[in-house]
């Protein structure tokens, strides 16, 4: 067989087919965090996770061409930039820093609690962005030993 | 079976992999047995009832076996020289952590009951924090709602750790000093 890139076809073939209700379950935590267990990070760590299955089992040269990791690291910076002025949109319409002015809703309803799923959703791509960056910095990292330039 | 019997037995099996970790000669053995530890504590998270914290232990422990997996794989330093037995060494050790436990023995007496905490803090969020956030999640409702200002310090940690490490771990090059080498695609 073919040298590939990447672990072996049945690997292949599972995560082609999991890492999609890898995905949406870790949508799933992150938008019922305000009704179940779980919520920003726990959800964040999964979607990073996912990209991670991806990247195991495909190699780093797939996952270049599948997304954008330049996007991917704008996503995660920009995400505390969001927390910070979803705090000061508090402190101009509801009275304090971070304070809770979106109406809160009926409690057990999915859309409720204001904007604390506001801030899941912000908390989990700032925490999947992140985590998955990193691991893919220092899978593309090699360390230059410096013996060329002597 | 009361909690604290299942968690002295979690307590215990987490000690007995640790200790195992730390003797054994394979480096990914040693890996894979320390993911005891973390499975270990988020099994008790669960016992605690305490499923966020559960949930979030279990994936960063699959998430820091990965990593630590992968940086183990295929490297030379995978047996670990073994190490000479140092009995003055544990000797002092155990013998300090003894006296620590006889010192602090008047401490032990004086802590509340378990499951039965001396804040007042936490009565007041678990009966008012429904109504008052529109959270039917207690933790959701404070760590982004009561206590969202610690929260910001946590994205804020995250973002300066994340920039720290994608500063050292840059593979462009500026300057002709950069800490990696580009891989040529």
């Amino acid at each position: 067989m073919k040298q590939t890139e990447g672990m072996t076809l049945i690997v292949k073939t599972v995560t082609r087919i999991s890492v999609w209700l890898i995905l949406l379950y870790g949508i799933y935590i992150i938008l019922h965090g305000h009704l179940s267990p779980g919520g920003g990070f726990a959800g964040g760590v999964i979607i990073a996770l996912a990209f991670l299955n991806v990247m195991l089992a495909y190699g780093r040269n797939f996952i270049n061409r599948w997304v954008n990791i330049g996007f991917l690291h704008d996503i995660e910076s920009s995400s505390a930039a969001l927390f910070l002025a979803v705090g000061i949109l508090g402190m101009a319409i509801g009275g304090g820093f971070l304070a809770n002015f979106i109406s809160h809703g009926k409690l057990y309803n999915l859309l409720s609690a204001g904007t604390i799923p506001v801030l899941n959703i912000i908390i989990s791509a700032k925490v999947s962005m992140g985590l998955f960056v990193v691991v893919w910095t220092l899978s593309v990292f090699h360390l230059d030993k410096g013996g060329k330039d002597e | 079976m009361p909690v604290e019997t299942w968690l002295i037995f979690i307590l215990g099996f987490m000690i007995i992999g640790s200790i195992i970790a730390l003797e054994l000669k394979d480096l990914l053995s040693a890996v894979i047995s320390i993911g005891i530890v973390g499975l270990g504590v988020s099994l008790a998270f669960l016992f605690l009832q305490a499923l966020d914290l559960a949930i979030v232990q279990f994936l960063f422990e699959i998430f820091a076996l990965i990593i630590l997996i992968r940086a183990f794989i295929g490297k030379e330093y995978h047996i670990q020289e073994p190490s000479r037995s140092h009995i003055v060494q544990t000797v002092i050790t155990i013998g300090a952590l003894l006296l620590i436990l006889l010192l602090s023995i008047n401490m032990f007496k004086a802590l509340p009951g378990f499951g039965h905490p001396i804040f007042s803090t936490a009565k007041h969020y678990v009966e008012n924090g429904g109504l008052e956030t529109g959270s039917a999640n207690i933790v959701s409702a404070i760590i982004l709602d009561y206590r969202a200002y610690d929260t910001l310090g946590e994205v804020t940690v995250l973002f300066t750790a994340i920039l720290g490490a994608l500063t050292i771990l840059r593979t462009k090059k500026s300057n002709g000093l950069a800490g990696g080498d580009h891989e040529t695609n």
